[in-house]
Order: structure tokens, then sequence, then C-alpha cells
């Protein structure tokens, strides 16, 4: 028998650990000498008060869309993938290598070809740090960690040193060439008559990353990959003895991860910057690890969570804008989630099942 | 490259290699008892900025330390809250702890000083000053050992000379005390020292204790002593760097110190040229910053020798009933 009932699993437990980081990142705004009511009503309007607003919300959306499922991918496998941020980096290095390089005359051509480099420049990334899990028993969690700084030194390195177009001191890469140039939400929206703004950054890349749930529901739970990546990361013996591979389902798991990092290098590259600018990830990859955990690893709970994220990133760029609470409050809140959904999740269900189990007794 | 210029780098050595041993040694403790640490560098960064912040305020840079020691420890105890007495994901919980120092330093040092997430310079008693060893003025004319004594040996506040007293001491307390080899062994089979009698909660909470303490005095040092305040992200990634030198040392005190050295030296070296000429081959910086993590993923994949963790570590402990 099930300690809890379902819906108390998927939707309880995670609202009472929202509860307790909205309350407590309410806390930090009033210690600060702000008002958290009047804080969180500039928050609803600057994030989804326009179709500007949304328009960024969204464009924020799709980045932690594929950070999101990135991690939740490999927690199923049982492989905490803490490497988006890096793999999302070498994506973005796929992306611009694709887009400098290649003659792409239009974005329906453009769009998949960089899809396609990103990701695999991300699963590159995600590839030793999988084989080294593997084969070798190096801990996952340690070697994406380093496989991040090594990441940002090597972008670092590239944009310096080779990348660079000669004569500009700005760490960058030249303009994407015009035909790669991603349609946003307002061209896409127009022809059917819907007024969207035209400056905020949110594009076609949205879409992908709706598509991308989708495919990850699909792969997870209505193929025999999928199976075998959930089984391993229920029990690895069980799995072992009943014939799965654990270097392929461990090595398979971390390169879908890393590739679907690496794919939020189309909005963020592509979409918005349309060239490759240092520290193009912005945390995003991180953000990755509290979409997932408060999505509860299922693909529409990361596209929930991501979407709440999407609203807290801009949000609390108005907020900074406009009061003296600087960005770095979605930092906490982004903290506490983690904290509340991910480490510290048996304080709040372990009254909860009591709760229920009390109830079932009554009964 | 001439002997001054060497002594210079090896000094800039020890003042960078400090705030990583500290953490090291702090990591030490934790995962040594069976609790992984990635939050060292968050628990440093909350250390730092409280340290900065209560010794400008009060002017004293040993208030500065023990309120620094106070904020890593907080941190320190949310995490031994999350790991020992809920069971929680170690590693999840140190995530969050690192973005929680990362968030709240920068929002309380704006609204304290409203100078961009940053403390106000430190001046006079609120920072740790050198400290002169005797005869080291005396010696100074002595050619090779008088810099070597006067420049690279004395000159460096108490914190550094603390951090490398810490050394013999932690290999003492984990290995020639009682409370060490309870320490080690609640890491490795902490049902047999439950089975012995001895709280298993308890040691690990200590250790964590420890691990705080520690993390607090690097943070601090960092802060009040390599620089002179607070700036946004301080710790730049030291808490990894000294948890990948926690790894390169295989978990023992003495290779700590040889490890956190020798990254220490790459950040001096690295700091000092912009790339580096080695007989024609240039080494750009961007090497010199990544060595550490490359060197520690080649240790870790067991090419050179074998990095084998605590056997209990990162796994709570469920007391049988």
């Amino acid at each position: 028998m099930d300690k809890m009932p379902r819906w108390a699993e998927v939707f309880l437990v995670p609202l009472i650990s929202l509860l307790l980081a909205a309350v407590l990142s309410a806390l930090v705004i009033l210690a600060i000498g702000e008002n958290p009511w009047a804080a969180v009503k500039m928050m609803v309007s600057g994030a989804l008060g326009s179709t500007y607003g949304w328009g960024y919300t969204l464009y924020y959306t799709t980045n932690f869309i594929f950070t999101g499922l990135a991690v939740a991918v490999a927690y199923h496998a049982r492989l905490f993938n803490i490497g988006g941020e890096g793999q999302a980096m070498l994506g973005g290095l796929g992306v611009a290598l694709a887009c400098l390089y290649l003659p792409l005359p239009h974005w329906l051509i453009a769009l998949p070809v960089a899809a396609i480099g990103a990701a695999l420049f991300g699963a590159a990334w995600a590839l030793i740090p999988a084989y080294l899990q593997a084969k070798r028993g190096s801990h996952i969690v340690i070697t994406t960690i380093m496989f991040n700084f090594i990441a940002a030194g090597l972008l670092n390195y590239l944009l310096v040193n080779l990348m660079r177009p000669v004569g500009s001191m700005d760490p960058a890469t030249d303009k994407f060439p015009e035909g790669t140039h991603l349609p946003t939400l307002h061209d896409l929206l127009a022809p059917i008559g819907i007024e969207f703004s035209k400056a905020a950054p949110a594009n076609v890349t949205f879409i992908v990353g709706l598509l991308a749930c989708l495919v990850v529901w699909l792969l997870l739970w209505r193929t025999r990959l999928g199976y075998e990546i959930r089984a391993f990361g229920h029990s690895e013996p069980a799995a072992v003895y009943a014939g799965i591979n654990p270097v392929k389902i461990t090595m398979i798991a971390m390169l879908i991860s890393g590739g679907l990092a690496g794919m939020m290098a189309v909005n963020n590259v592509m979409g918005e910057a349309e060239r490759l600018v240092m520290n193009a990830v912005e945390g995003a990859g991180f953000i990755g690890i509290a979409v997932a955990l408060m999505g509860r690893n299922h693909p529409f709970g990361v596209l929930i969570a991501a979407l709440l994220f999407g609203f807290l990133y801009q949000g609390g760029a108005e907020l900074a804008l406009w009061t003296s609470i600087p960005r770095e409050l979605i930092v906490v809140i982004q903290a506490l989630v983690i904290l509340f959904t991910g480490a510290l999740d048996h304080m709040v269900r372990m009254p909860l099942e009591r709760l229920f189990l009390a109830f079932r007794k009554g009964a | 490259m001439d002997f001054l210029t060497i002594i210079q780098i090896l000094d800039s050595t020890i003042r960078l290699a400090t705030p990583l041993l500290l953490a090291c040694l702090a990591g030490l403790y934790s995962e040594r008892a069976g609790v992984f640490d990635i939050g060292l560098e968050g628990k440093m960064l909350a250390a730092a900025f409280l340290s900065a912040a209560v010794a400008y305020v009060s002017g004293s840079v040993w208030l500065g330390l023990l309120a620094g020691i106070g904020a890593s420890v907080v941190l320190a105890m949310v995490h031994g809250l999350a790991s020992i007495t809920f069971r929680g994901n170690q590693l999840i919980s140190g995530v969050a702890i690192n973005f929680l120092a990362a968030g709240l330093t920068v929002l309380v040092a704006q609204s304290w000083f409203q100078q961009g997430g940053r403390t106000p310079s430190l001046m006079g008693g609120a920072r740790f000053e050198p400290i002169t060893l005797p005869f080291a003025d005396a010696l100074s004319g002595v050619p090779f050992l008088g810099p070597i004594y006067g420049d690279l040996i004395s000159g460096h506040s108490v914190l550094v000379y603390l951090a490398f007293a810490l050394v013999p001491t932690t290999w003492w307390v984990l290995f020639r005390t009682r409370f060490g080899l309870r320490l080690r062994a609640v890491g490795e089979n902490p049902a047999a020292v439950d089975t012995a009698g001895v709280s298993v909660t308890r040691l690990r909470y200590a250790a964590v204790l420890i691990c705080g303490v520690l993390c607090g005095i690097a943070g601090a040092y960092l802060a009040t002593g390599l620089q002179a305040g607070f700036v946004k992200d301080m710790t730049a990634g030291r808490g990894f760097i000294a948890l990948a030198a926690l790894i390169f040392a295989k978990w023992r005190p003495w290779n700590s110190l040889w490890a956190c050295l020798l990254f220490g030296l790459l950040q001096a070296v690295a700091l000092r040229y912009q790339n580096l000429d080695l007989g024609g081959v240039v080494i750009p910086v961007q090497v010199m910053d990544v060595l550490p993590y490359i060197l520690t993923v080649i240790f870790l994949a067991g090419f050179v020798g074998k990095a084998i963790p605590p056997r209990a570590g990162g796994e709570p402990y469920v007391k049988e009933r």
C-alpha cells in the first residue's frame, strides 16, 4: 500500500515545499526592508502583465525546459547531472560553429542543423563524465562539476584567442548571418492576427522546447530504452539481472541529458544573442536542477516548473530594475526551492505521510 | 626567472593555498565521516561576507572572524539537518547551500552597504595584518636564506600559520585519537559504530560542525586577510578547487597540504603571468585556471593511482529496528 494517495505525492508535496520556500523568501525580502506583497505584485505585472513580459518569461522558460529535462532524464537513471551549465556552454559552441561556418540560407534549415550541432556538442561534453562513471566508477557529480569549470576555461580561451573577430576587443564571435536568425513569437503570431511584443526574445525555440517535453515523455514511458533507463534507476542489481547493460544505460542516459542541455543554446545563442558571448548560459544549467526537482522529474512537471522559474527570472529582473532588490533574490528563491523540494524532502513528507496514515486508520 | 621572482611566486602560492587548505581540511572531516559536502564554496562565501561586514562595522577583525565562522556553521547545520536528520540527498543539499550563499550575500550586502553587493574596504584593525616572525629583519641581509625566511616564511597573517598547523593537527586527531578513529569508522561502516554503542548522528554532526568552523576561517581569511573586504562571488570556485584537492589527496591530511600547495601554485602563476612562455611553448592562462580540474578528472579516472572515497560517503544512515 502506498503511504500517500497519488495526488498528494504529485501535487501536495511540491506545493508545500514551494510554500515553505515562498514564505522564507518573503521573510528575506522583509529583512532587507522591502515589502514582499509589493514585490510580488511588481513581479506579476512585470512578467505576465504585457506581451513584452510574457516574451521574456517564455524565453527564460525555454532555457529552463531544456536544462530541466536534461537533469530529469539523467535522474531517472539515478545519475545526478550537475554539468548542465558546461554542456549548455558547449552547446553554444556547436550552435556558433554551425551558424558561422555552414551555409544556412533559411531558418527552417538552420534550426534543425544548429539544434543537432548543439545537441552533439552538449552530449560530447557529457561523454567523458559518463564514460568515467560507467567504466571507472568516478562519481558523476564530481566529474560534471569539474567539467563545468573546464568548459568555462575552454570557451574563454576560444572566444578570446580564436573566435573573436579581428579588431574586436569584445570576447564574442561575429554576428550570425541573416539566414540563421530565428523568428520570434512576434513574427510567428503576427500572420494569425495576434499582437505580440516585438522587443521580447521569445522565439520559435519555445515550440521546440514543448516538443522536447513530449519526446522525453514518450522516450521515458513509451519506449524500451526509457523502461531500461527507469529500471536501472530504480535498482541497478535488478536491472542487471534482467539483462540491462549498466554501462550502456549510463552512457545513453548521460548523452541524452547532455544533448538536451546543449540544445538550450538554440534559444539563447541563436534565438536571442545571435552570436556566442562569454557566459551565455548565465546559470540556467543550475536552475535546471531546481526545475527538475520541482517538476518531480516528469517532463510536464518540468514544463510547469520551468514556467514558474521563467516568471521568477523575468519578475526578478523587473524588481532589480525598479526597486533596490537585486537580481540575486532569484538565486535565493532557487536555493530554497532546491533545499525544500530536494534535500529536505523528507521533512515535508514525513508529517504528511503520518497524517494520511492517521486518516486511513480512522476511516 | 630569477631567485626573487621565484620567492615572490612561492610567497603568493602560500597565501593562495591557505583558503584552499582550510576548505580542503573542512571537507576532509565531513567526508571522512560519510557526509559529502559540495557546499564548501557556499560556506566560504557566506563567511567571507559576514566576516567582512562585521569587521567593518566593529573595526575588529577578530569579531569578524567569529561572525564568519558563525555564518558558515549555520549553513553547515542546515546541511547536517538535511543530510543526517532528514536523510536527504547530500549533493542536492550542497548545491542548495551554494546558491543560498551566493544569493543571500549579495542581497544582504546591498541592503546593508548599498555598494552593489560588496562591503566597504577594510582598513587597520579590521584586517588580519601580516606577522613578522622573530629575526626576520635581522636575517634579511643574509643571501638566499634571508629572503626565504623573511619573505616566504615570515610576513603572513596568523590564519596562514593556523592553516598550516592544522595539517598535523588533523592528522593527529584523525589517526591518533579515539574520536578520529570513530569518525573514520562512521564514514566506512556506520552500522559497526552504531553496534559499538556510539551515536552515528552525533559523530556526523560533530564532523559537519568542524567542517563549518574551518570553512568559516577559510572565508574570513579570503575577505579580511587575502583581500580587504567582500566582493560578490569572491570565492570564485575555490570551494570546488578545495574539493578537487581533497580527491587529489585521497582524503588524507598531508596529501591535502601538497595538493593545495600545487593548486595554489597554479593560481599564483596564473595571477602573475597572463600567458606563460615556456621556451617557445606558450601556455595560455586558461590552461592554468582549469588545470586543477583536469588533473582531478584524470586522477578520478584512476589512470594515475586510484582515489577511493570513504565507503559510506553520501549514504544517510538508517538505523535498523
